[in-house]
């Protein structure tokens, strides 16, 4: 009951929050916080770090990108493609690493991401370094003017909601359920008779796909996909935003990706712009040391404490 | 007579590097009897549970299940014939609720564990048999706890149940009463007679009380290769065994009739 209540004051917030933010932050906030939840369901419930996450996010950015440059598409299409695009190549990567474990998978998934980056750079049709420019946002279903930012918001908005959606019934599901058994013990897992490499390639999937979602989605509001989408750096960041969060809390993410693309705004104006790494990089220092479990981790533990 | 056997070891061999941990062993366990791999520190014992289950690969030698060789099965496959075995360390899921771990296992056989889009209240038809389950090791009331928050004698209880839950036909647990108090010992001894009732169980344990207690047949182990077979009586008179766990020169005119008297007396 309580946590239906939040919901709804949250969806309420959201709903109004243009009228008081600029809705580009918003959007901005919402394809990371989406990005961030997608990482985390591999992560945070599957045990798995992939330490090049950024390369789902800017495929999905460049192929819907490209898509509706090229071929003027409706976004919705574009869209799609760009996710379709991001689960393949989320089914090959994946096939690829969970056959490892631990730092090895991790590695394992850097070094496709770096392969991809590199692709990236020198495929004609990305624009190398200038990057895709000028990808035009169209007409939602060919009727919603996209152009126009609010429409924009409350599309994007929808979009965090059906991903984040997806993301909590995966969490909550028949298949949730054996994701989070392996993480606790893979070695038990398998002795029940799971094939856990198949379970961790479906995890792997659903993640890479939802962080295509995020890309396209994003390529689409700030009409430009870039390499920063699918550098290492972009990887780290979402580690950092989820960790800063709370890693296996649903809201988590939401929040950390929200802190950080705040503290990123606010400083890149001010006279500390210069600073904005070393900044981050302090914060990411404090949360390791200082809240392990995240904000909401930390939360959820106070509330344990002191209400049950 | 021909025995009927469940499980049966082929020359079994492991090489790590140079080191022979496992070498040339026969293991015959007949169907419906409590078999007991015993043996000091660094026999071998474990490494040879991880080779039964395939966590190991063997360097030579095979392994047959009912008759058929398993030597090239996977630990998921081996599990689904109807092989599981525990762990030293107990084994729970430790952030999900003692419900859920027995159900995570009941799960396994229904075939929709792919599915990530339904709610996991489809799972709550497995409630019943789940919470039946944790009633047969004594946990019924333990059900909505985090198996993380168990006192260790309960966690192997749990354990048991989510071994239970798969309807194993041969059990391999690996030292059950390992860190054990006195009482939970006889707990765990008892609920391990109750489940060998219609299964065949193999068993590696330091406890030889527990051993003496319930074990139909035990295998002697020592630095990788088996010393002797046959009950406890027997492998108890055996001065080789003695030897084996006293680290001292066997003297007939000395020896006693058991591997530590203490033990037996226990026993009684």
């Amino acid at each position: 009951m309580n946590n239906k209540m939040l919901n709804l004051l949250l969806l309420g917030l959201a709903l109004v929050a243009p009228l008081a933010l600029y809705p580009v932050f918003l959007m901005k906030a919402l394809c990371f916080a989406l990005f961030a939840c997608a990482f985390n369901l591999l992560l945070g419930f599957a045990g798995l770090l992939s330490f090049g996450h950024a390369v789902f996010l800017g495929t999905g950015a460049y192929v819907t990108g490209y898509l509706m440059v090229t071929y003027g598409l409706t976004p919705e299409v574009g869209i799609l493609a760009g996710v379709g695009a991001s689960a393949l190549l989320g089914f090959i990567y994946g096939t690829l690493a969970v056959k490892r474990e631990g730092i090895y998978f991790a590695m394992v998934t850097l070094a496709l991401a770096q392969l991809a980056f590199f692709f990236y750079l020198q495929a004609p049709f990305t624009g190398g370094e200038d990057g895709l420019q000028g990808v035009p946002r169209g007409k939602l279903f060919g009727l919603v003017d996209l152009s126009d930012n609010l429409n924009m918001y409350y599309f994007v908005l929808a979009i965090f909601i059906a991903g984040f959606g997806l993301i909590r019934r995966t969490v909550h599901s028949p298949f949730g359920q054996v994701m989070k058994a392996i993480r606790e013990n893979e070695p038990r897992a398998i002795s029940l008779g799971y094939k856990v490499n198949q379970y961790k390639l479906l995890a792997f999937v659903l993640s890479a796909t939802l962080a295509g979602l995020a890309g396209s989605t994003k390529a689409l509001v700030f009409q430009l996909a870039s390499l920063n989408d699918v550098h290492w750096f972009m990887s780290g960041e979402v580690v950092l935003m989820t960790l800063l969060g709370g890693m296996g809390t649903l809201w988590g993410p939401v929040l950390g990706a929200g802190t950080i693309i705040a503290i990123q705004n606010v400083l890149a104006s001010g006279p500390l712009a210069n600073y904005i790494h070393v900044i981050m990089g302090i914060v990411f220092v404090l949360c390791v040391l200082a809240f392990r479990n995240g904000l909401v981790g930390e939360l959820q533990k106070l509330i344990r404490k002191n209400f049950n | 007579m021909q025995r009927d056997l469940i499980l049966e070891t082929k020359h079994l061999v492991k090489e790590f590097k140079g080191f022979t941990a496992v070498d040339d062993v026969n293991l015959k366990v007949e169907r419906g009897t409590i078999h007991a791999l015993i043996g000091p520190n660094g026999a071998g014992k474990t490494t040879v549970f991880n080779l039964l289950t395939k966590f190991l690969t063997p360097t030579r030698g095979s392994l047959l299940f009912n008759g058929q060789d398993i030597t090239r099965e996977n630990p998921a496959s081996i599990a689904r014939m109807g092989v599981i075995r525990s762990f030293q360390i107990s084994a729970v899921f430790a952030n999900l609720s003692v419900l859920e771990n027995v159900r995570v296992a009941l799960q396994r056989k229904r075939g929709d564990s792919f599915v990530f889009w339904r709610s996991e209240k489809t799972l709550d038809r497995l409630n019943e048999r789940a919470l039946e389950l944790l009633e047969s090791v004594g946990l019924r009331d333990f059900s909505k706890v985090r198996a993380v928050d168990l006192p260790y004698g309960r966690k192997r209880s749990l354990e048991i149940a989510t071994t239970l839950a798969l309807d194993p036909e041969l059990l391999l647990l690996d030292e059950p009463t390992q860190g054990m108090g006195h009482e939970d010992v006889s707990v765990i001894t008892e609920l391990i007679r109750e489940v060998a009732k219609d299964r065949t169980i193999l068993m590696v344990e330091h406890n030889l009380k527990v051993v003496a207690n319930l074990s139909d047949r035990i295998t002697v182990l020592q630095r990788g290769a088996i010393l002797t077979e046959g009950n406890y009586q027997a492998v108890s008179a055996d001065l080789r065994v003695r030897e084996a766990y006293m680290g001292v020169e066997a003297d007939p005119s000395t020896a006693q009739n058991t591997i530590d008297d203490s033990d037996l007396e226990a026993t009684a």
